[in-house]
């Protein structure tokens, strides 16, 4: 039995929390919170230089080819420090996405730029007002939101596809296209969460190529999306695990009837019962990584379960924390609300716990034993 | 990552199998097996059992060789209940004795004392038994009000214990005395053992709440100890007990039962409104709750295993494990009754399904969050032992023990 990570994986997630610690300050995600910057892209050149965007590219594609466990130990640890980048944009799904469905070409062109920081990546498959469609060549439509749609160089976009040879019946397939972001109207769009990017993206005959085969978008999606969940659970992870930390820390300087409020059983069993969601997050999320790297059979299984754990742990002990701080919680100048707004905005990126849980029981169905 | 063994343990598990598949009985699916054995028949079973494992030099996989034992690792021990799990076999019904009284025998008993118990201990013998527990004593346990008083070199016992797994057909005890009531509680208890069947000792069962008897009370009547059955010091009985209960926490690899794996079973045959229950939305929704739990424990366990397999103690993890699995037993058996409608409150094994599992278990449930350690009382240990908050101001830590308010 050896369920645990390497001694490399574990330095490399010491090197990065030293790293975002100076890097990813809590004055430096202000600084975002309270400016008009897309994110921080002094940050985002020091991982560029570390090499985080190039860590689960192959060699082949100018990647460093350290696989998915050293990423889910970086992904910890930007989540605890709510480093304001699109690292998960551009890294869980525009990479994964290109890595999973590109052709040979395209990932010789795009994959090589991703691991340098050369380009951002990201997805787009939320529709607007109205739905995207691909017809000769180029896509026109919105959509909205499209996370860190301002900061990417190129979007990775779901379009319903004009099929031309049925054209008798007019059927729409539902197709991932390559488009290049430069070319289009884009626009700020205000979301829970000021530290993260999202826009508002208008196609108008914006040249795009398929990815991947024709009408494979909703299967691509969901193997996408279980690679992701797993990543993001470790983000999940490391803001939970910043949670609690704050919350203790705060009982234990904040008196109230002449005690520090930590000696008070009502807050010891709340946050007892932070730690347990916490503690099954972390032993969820490794299986999930495990599965990851392996490609394992029961990766949507252990990707399902490693999300709903992520979701509800971290909206668990986010809003407890605030709690925890008392009205000083609910004030913009105390870090609470940070969390907050960071654990809606990685609910809504992928799915929030209800479609995972029908994604859990689905599998479930299919199991013969537990 | 992987969840191999290692060339060692894969060596001692191929030991372990070829043993078990020539000396115990595999078990048969949907048969109960020797768990419907009555109580008397169970003991006679179990003591066999224990004699026949202990003769093969399987008795005492963790104890050290030169106390009867085999030398063996935590992982071991591990991998031994993993590979027994799979026989009809009594395994776990010397736990106490093996698992928490020998630590203390071993601790702190005298050379001679250790070669007269341990060995007979080891091969089933001897049953033990723990006594701490008191009616007015259950998480705060160092309440407790059974005195033992100096009457020249022997010791007289009074007081009352309650809880006390099998004490009833025990033939050894330790027993946490109170033997000086004018200091702070923690500092007045002494450790003892006892022998079960002496005059002043009487052990009666309890019914439990689901109908149930598991467990006794034991009444202390002028029961009379020598010295030498001091274990540790006087008035260091605390620390003794601390030892003791330090030995449960090892017991680990031993899964704690969530109700999961029945429940998921349920949910694919049980058809309501004409489908199975697993794709009804509420079932579901509970389910994804559950199975995050369920699953949760079970890679937490692995990496407990991770950790004794590289021979280091295991972290905090393994402090949720009761907390998580004992409230979902609880939750799942109450839903699964619930869920078989008006059939639900049927108890008769020949008329209800599963010979009637759920309704036990629903009924058995609400002692599992009691016993070793209540749910808030857990908390309390993560919160003060993990986290590191504080203790609420205790008073009962510094007043002598005979000035205590004790609502009696």
């Amino acid at each position: 039995m050896n369920f645990d990570f390497s001694d490399e994986h574990k330095m490399i997630r010491k090197q990065a929390k030293v790293m975002l610690r100076e890097h990813a300050s809590i004055e430096r995600v202000r600084g975002v919170l309270d400016s008009e910057a897309q994110y921080d892209t002094q940050l985002w050149q020091q991982m560029v230089e570390l090499g985080w965007p190039a860590v689960a590219i192959p060699e082949q594609y100018g990647g460093l080819g350290m696989g998915q466990l050293a990423q889910c130990v970086i992904a910890e640890q930007l989540g605890a420090s709510l480093a304001p980048t699109p690292f998960a944009s551009s890294s869980y799904l525009a990479t994964e996405l290109l890595l999973l469905a590109g052709s040979d070409t395209q990932k010789q062109h795009w994959l090589p730029q991703l691991a340098e920081g050369a380009v951002i990546g990201t997805v787009a498959i939320s529709d607007g007002d109205t739905p995207c469609v691909y017809q000769d060549g180029a896509i026109s439509g919105i959509k909205l939101p499209v996370a860190d749609g301002m900061a990417a160089d190129f979007a990775l976009v779901r379009a319903q596809e004009v099929q031309a040879e049925e054209a008798e019946n007019d059927e729409l397939v539902d197709s991932w296209f390559v488009v290049a972001l430069a070319p289009t109207l884009r626009k700020t769009v205000d979301t829970l969460d000021p530290t993260r990017s999202a826009a508002l993206i208008q196609f108008e005959s914006t040249p795009a190529e398929r990815l991947g085969a024709s009408g494979q978008a909703p299967g691509l999606q969901s193997q996408l999306f279980d690679r992701a969940a797993v990543l993001l659970a470790f983000e999940q992870l490391g803001g939970a695990g910043a949670c609690l930390q704050a919350s203790v820390a705060y009982s234990m300087g904040r008196y109230a009837f002449s005690k520090p409020i930590a000696s008070f059983q009502a807050i010891k069993h709340k946050l007892a019962d932070v730690f347990t969601a916490i503690e099954l997050l972390r032993a969820n999320a490794m299986y999930g990584a495990w599965a990851l790297a392996e490609d394992a059979p029961d990766l949507p299984l252990a990707a399902a379960t490693a999300r709903v754990a992520g979701c509800q742990a971290y909206t668990l002990a986010a809003a407890e924390n605030i709690q925890v701080h008392g009205g000083n919680g609910f004030t913009w100048e105390f870090d609470c609300h940070l969390h907050y707004r960071r654990a809606a905005w990685l609910d809504g990126l992928i799915g929030g716990e209800d479609v995972w849980k029908h994604k859990l029981v689905d599998a479930l169905k299919t199991t013969e034993q537990v | 990552m992987d969840f191999n063994d290692t060339a060692v343990q894969a060596e001692f598990r191929a030991e372990v199998q070829e043993w078990l598949a020539a000396n115990a009985q595999r078990k048969q699916a949907g048969e109960p097996g020797k768990m419907a054995l009555s109580d008397e028949a169970k003991l006679a079973d179990a003591k066999q059992w224990q004699g026949k494992k202990a003769a093969a030099g399987w008795g005492a996989i963790a104890w050290p060789k030169v106390l009867g034992g085999r030398g063996g690792t935590p992982m071991e021990q591990v991998i031994w209940r993993q590979e027994v799990a799979q026989y009809d076999e009594l395994d776990d019904f010397f736990t106490i004795g093996l698992g928490m009284c020998a630590p203390a025998l071993m601790a702190f008993a005298s050379n001679e004392q250790k070669a007269q118990y341990l060995p007979r201990l080891a091969s089933g013998q001897d049953v033990w038994c723990q006594l701490f527990s008191e009616p007015s004593a259950g998480s705060d346990i160092a309440a407790l009000r059974t005195t033992a008083k100096r009457d020249g070199d022997k010791w007289r016992i009074n007081g009352q214990k309650v809880w006390t797994s099998g004490a009833h057909f025990a033939d050894y005890g330790i027993v946490l005395c109170r033997t000086d009531p004018t200091v702070p509680k923690h500092k007045g208890l002494t450790l003892f053992f006892i022998d079960m069947k002496q005059p002043g000792v009487d052990a009666r069962p309890i019914k439990q709440a689901d109908g149930g008897g598991h467990f006794s009370e034991v009444f202390f009547n002028d029961a009379v100890v020598s010295d030498d059955q001091v274990l540790g010091e006087i008035g260091g009985g605390w620390k003794g007990c601390l030892t003791v209960l330090m030995n449960e926490r090892l017991a680990v690899g031993n899964a704690q039962p969530t109700g999961f794996a029945r429940f998921h079973e349920l949910s694919k045959s049980l058809q309501i409104n004409g489908k199975p229950a697993i794709d009804d939305g509420m079932v579901r929704s509970h389910m994804a709750d559950w199975y995050v739990r369920y699953a949760g424990l079970k890679h937490t366990n692995n990496r407990i295993l991770t950790a004794l397999s590289k021979g280091a103690m295991p972290g905090p993890e393994g402090s949720i494990a009761k907390l998580v699995a004992a409230p979902m037993n609880q939750a799942i058996n109450r839903y699964a009754v619930q869920l078989l409608g008006q059939a639900g409150v049927i108890t008769d094994p020949t008329l209800a399904r599963m010979q009637a599992h759920y309704q036990k278990e629903f009924l058995f449930s609400p002692g599992v969050r009691l016993a070793g350690g209540t749910d808030e009382v857990l908390r309390n240990i993560i919160a003060e032992q993990v986290l590191q908050m504080p203790q609420e101001s205790r008073e009962d830590k510094t007043v002598p023990f005979n000035e205590l308010p004790t609502g009696l």
